[in-house]
């Protein structure tokens, strides 16, 4: 997958910073403002996906290489599942054990704020591991898999 | 208020049904895109604004991204 031209090339490094920027910021304010982990995730995937789109695959997995994604998402999986058994130590799953803090202000709201930050890292490495799958994969001949097979 | 969710439901038809008409599938995806940018819109004047975040970013930015992905595996005109 090649890159595009020159004009698409200087606009995406000038726009890819300020959109993960943007996506950090709707999922550290996710319990205050609308967004959250998902929507955040989401936005930072694309910032990749666009840079992707624009330089071709190599300069996307020199940023952020394949195998460094597969680590980030399950990960995630690992430290959502971790911050839901923190609670176990005081009551039960999933219980808000963390300081609740004063209202209305960025740690307000216990365990909400990491367990955003870790679907954050799932939804975007796996957002952006799913599009590579589907710009990179080359279709091959059913014979070419048997002879592998055999081989 | 009537007015303007009024006029967004009619641009969003009108992309819906140039998604249908379209023989070049790019332009056919680029209208579909405009049918969830201006979905997302709505979402946002009819108080959801979380729901309209959800829209914009996966059904403008990803999926479009996704099809263009598509169209330029396989042909870009419509038989």
């Amino acid at each position: 997958m090649k890159g595009m031209t020159l004009i698409v090339k200087t606009i995406t490094d000038f726009v890819v910073g300020f959109i993960i920027v943007f996506g950090a910021y709707i999922v550290l304010y996710g319990h205050l403002t609308p967004g959250g982990g998902f929507a955040g995730g989401v936005i930072i995937a694309c910032a990749f996906i666009l840079a992707m789109l624009a330089h071709g695959k190599d300069v996307a997995f020199s940023k952020l290489p394949e195998m460094v994604a597969h680590i980030i998402d399950s990960g995630g999986a690992l430290m959502f599942l971790l911050i839901g058994w923190f609670g176990v130590t005081v009551g039960f799953f999933f219980m808000n054990t963390f300081g609740r803090g004063e209202p209305f202000r960025l740690l307000s709201s216990g365990m909400i704020l990491p367990l955003n930050i870790a679907i954050a890292f799932k939804v975007s490495s796996s957002l952006f591991l799913v599009f590579s799958a589907l710009a990179i994969f080359r279709r091959r001949s059913f014979r070419a898999m048997i002879e592998d097979e055999l081989a | 208020m009537i007015i303007i969710v009024s006029l967004l439901v009619l641009a969003m038809l009108v992309a819906a049904v140039a998604a249908l008409i379209y023989r070049d599938l790019l332009s056919a995806v680029i209208a579909s895109c405009l049918v969830s940018l201006l979905a997302s819109i709505l979402f946002f004047f009819l108080q959801a604004p979380d729901v309209a975040m959800a829209e914009a970013s996966i059904g403008a930015a990803l999926v479009t991204a996704i099809f263009v992905i598509a169209i330029r595996r396989t042909k870009r005109y419509e038989e």
